[in-house]
């Protein structure tokens, strides 16, 4: 009898957030945590047990506390990782042992491609997708030369791949900046002295401030675009008025329509005082796939807990969402615009860049 | 590629060293004079930073924040030096390396505590903003002339202190024997004191002016750091003239050689690769530089000690 109280007063499921707390990116994990948390919270959840480790964006830092999550925790699923080489660290060795993972985050191409694999389910998006939606959005302005930046790390290179696989029109110049670079007064100069009718750029966290910042001041007038990771609610405040107008691609908006999502942003403002960015939405929907896969199946059973959790049977915050074969969303991308509203600086949802978008890589992975 | 262009680049290049110098300043006057490695001296240039940055914005003027930014790294900077630094002087450079790491991470997380992790606001007062026609150059923004002309209204005045005032004399006096000018009665403690919160104040001022160009964050300081410790080392440890030419140099050779290193690739391989190449190259560069001078030059190109 007592044995079997100890045993139902146990959580169902235990779930390790490896994520980043501390040091730059920080805003980062700690919006994917307050949305993982807030959905777990709305959810009444008091039979999983999370637990939060800070791996301040060091692959060695993360690896470790993987390994203690899964040897002496015993977590049934890891999730929270947010930069592509953290993932790399951790995912495939975790993934291949057995244990779940929810990607939040990070979505590099090598683990859509041929070493996908059926523990790993990203529920954000493939890295290349955001910068896709923006090359297939600049056919549709109309521009013709893109001069196109990005930082010179993997996810950087991504980027830039992903925009050229849709965009049509010629380059006016492309740059690999070095990563954590603050000062881009060359970079400004070669992109006035060029005929460029556009501006594409991937500068993620203080990059991007900076970026913004010294663009404008640098009496150059070409229109800029860019991945939502360089206008995301958790820099916007710090660019200021700098950003306004700036056009951008996301999975996700907080004016988009639907119950779920009106939840979310009202619980989350309500909860942390701020507004939510779409790394928050991320960890929110990460929780909720999580949930889903709890009301099917039991964890214990692994072929049926996965079987659930690629049904993704769960109200998404930006509405329509599946799995493709490789575990990877196929949702749609939306445009949005850097607005003043009720004098706080934030995206307003203006249109669709692309419909059911899949990455290019899940033709590659062998699941189905 | 014209002229111009080569011109605005080289004007850039400028500038971004003058920056540097002013983080290198403080950095190598500590080491020159007391013999300590601070590595919490980009610690010292996050808190001129946020103090500016939120003294701004509780008085809507960027003058009282800058103000604000200086006046609040010195007394930070005066602060340690009381409480952790005095302790360190006399013991080998590797206790020096622990504590003041340890001071890196308290400052990086109390900031944290105080401000939050979310970067701060910090904009470019009105009068400095836009961009001006100067011969050669179609636009060049106005904020960036205010840092290079700071960046050389410090060097002048740290070469008017040192070289001119009473307070320079027994700088230059603790440099080359401390326990002499100890002897001959001058407040040691005091002018090591004194020192070390100039040291920490044009850190500050550096952090509160780059701060508005580029981002306020937690963590802002160290990157900023590392480029210091190489153009002290290029420089001459303890020389100011050496900072002064050392960061010129690397602010010269980073900003050149990330732009012109994928143009001249160009000519020996395809697009991609010498976009990446050049890339990779660019950011080794200053190392190499480094590399190359300490080679024919072991001590730095001016060793204060000489």
């Amino acid at each position: 009898m007592l044995s079997c109280i100890a045993v139902s007063a146990q959580a169902d499921i235990k779930i390790g957030m490896i994520t980043t707390l501390s040091g730059g990116g920080s805003t980062l994990g700690i919006d994917v945590r307050d949305g993982f948390e807030l959905a777990l919270k709305q959810a009444g959840a008091n039979d999983v047990e999370l637990l939060i480790e800070d791996d301040a964006r060091k692959p060695d830092v993360a690896k470790k506390i993987a390994d203690k999550f899964v040897q002496k925790d015993k977590v049934d699923i890891l999730t929270g990782i947010i930069w592509s080489n953290l993932a790399m660290a951790v995912v495939p060795a975790a993934t291949r042992k057995g244990t779940l993972y929810i990607s939040t985050n990070a979505g590099p191409s090598a683990l859509a491609g041929k070493a996908c694999h059926e523990n790993y389910f990203n529920v954000a998006w493939q890295n290349d997708n955001l910068h896709e939606a923006m090359g297939s959005h600049a056919n549709r302005a109309g521009y013709k030369k893109s001069f196109i930046l990005a930082p010179n790390y993997p996810a950087g290179t991504d980027a830039l791949k992903g925009y050229k696989r849709m965009y049509k029109g010629e380059l006016a110049g492309e740059l690999l900046t070095k990563l954590g670079q603050d000062d881009y007064a060359a970079e400004i100069a070669q992109i006035r002295a060029s005929d460029a009718d556009s501006i594409f750029f991937f500068l993620p966290g203080g990059m991007g401030i900076a970026f913004m910042k010294q663009y404008a001041q640098s009496g150059v007038n070409v229109p800029v675009m860019g991945p939502a990771f360089s206008f995301s609610q958790d820099i916007l405040p710090a660019i200021g008025d700098a950003a306004l107008g700036v056009v951008n691609s996301s999975q996700w908006g907080k004016d988009l329509e639907g119950d779920v999502n009106a939840k979310f942003v009202q619980g989350f403002t309500e909860t942390y005082g701020r507004l939510p960015s779409l790394y928050a939405s991320q960890g929110y929907d990460a929780a909720n796939l999580i949930l889903s896969a709890m009301a099917k199946a039991d964890v214990s059973n692994k072929d049926a807990f996965r079987a659930a959790l690629k049904e993704a049977d769960f109200a998404s915050v930006r509405g329509d969402f599946k799995f493709g074969n490789n575990n990877h969303p196929v949702q749609d991308i939306y445009v949005r615009k850097v607005v003043k509203e009720d004098g706080q600086i934030t995206n307003r949802t203006v249109g669709i860049a692309i419909k059911d978008h899949q990455d290019a890589y899940a033709s590659k992975c062998r699941m189905n | 590629m014209t002229a111009a262009l080569i011109f605005e680049q080289i004007l850039n290049g400028l500038q971004s060293g003058l920056a540097l110098f002013l983080m290198a300043a403080g950095l190598t006057l500590v080491f020159g004079v007391m013999g300590l490695i601070n590595l919490a001296h980009g610690s010292l240039y996050m808190v001129g930073a946020f103090c500016c940055a939120w003294v701004t914005q509780q008085t809507g003027s960027f003058w009282l924040g800058l103000g604000g930014g200086v006046s609040g790294a010195a007394a930070a900077g005066a602060l340690i030096e009381m409480l952790v630094i005095r302790r360190l002087y006399d013991r080998d450079h590797l206790d020096q390396v622990l504590a003041t790491f340890a001071l890196i991470l308290i400052f990086s997380e109390g900031t944290r505590m105080v401000f939050g992790s979310m970067p701060l606001y910090l904009n470019i007062p009105a009068a400095l903003s836009g961009s001006l026609t100067l011969p050669g150059v179609e636009a060049y923004p106005v904020y960036r002339l205010f840092i290079l002309g700071a960046a050389l209204a410090v060097a002048v005045l740290l070469y008017i202190l040192i070289a001119k005032t009473r307070l320079g004399m027994r700088i230059r006096a603790g440099e080359s024997d401390r326990e002499m000018i100890a002897a001959l009665g001058v407040d040691i403690k005091t002018l090591y004191t004194i020192v070390f919160a100039l040291g920490a104040a044009i850190a500050g001022l550096s952090g509160a002016l780059v701060g508005a160009l580029r981002s306020v964050q937690v963590g802002m300081g160290e990157p900023v750091l590392i480029l210091a410790f190489v153009t002290i080392v290029i420089g001459g440890i303890g020389s100011i003239k050496g900072a002064l030419i050392g960061s010129v140099l690397i602010g010269l050779v980073d900003t050149l050689g990330r732009i012109f290193l994928p143009v001249i690739l160009k000519f020996f391989m395809e697009n991609a690769s010498a976009n990446s190449v050049g890339a990779a190259l660019s950011s080794m560069l200053i190392y190499l530089l480094m590399a190359g001078i300490l080679a024919v030059k072991p001590k730095g190109l001016f060793n204060a000690a000489n």
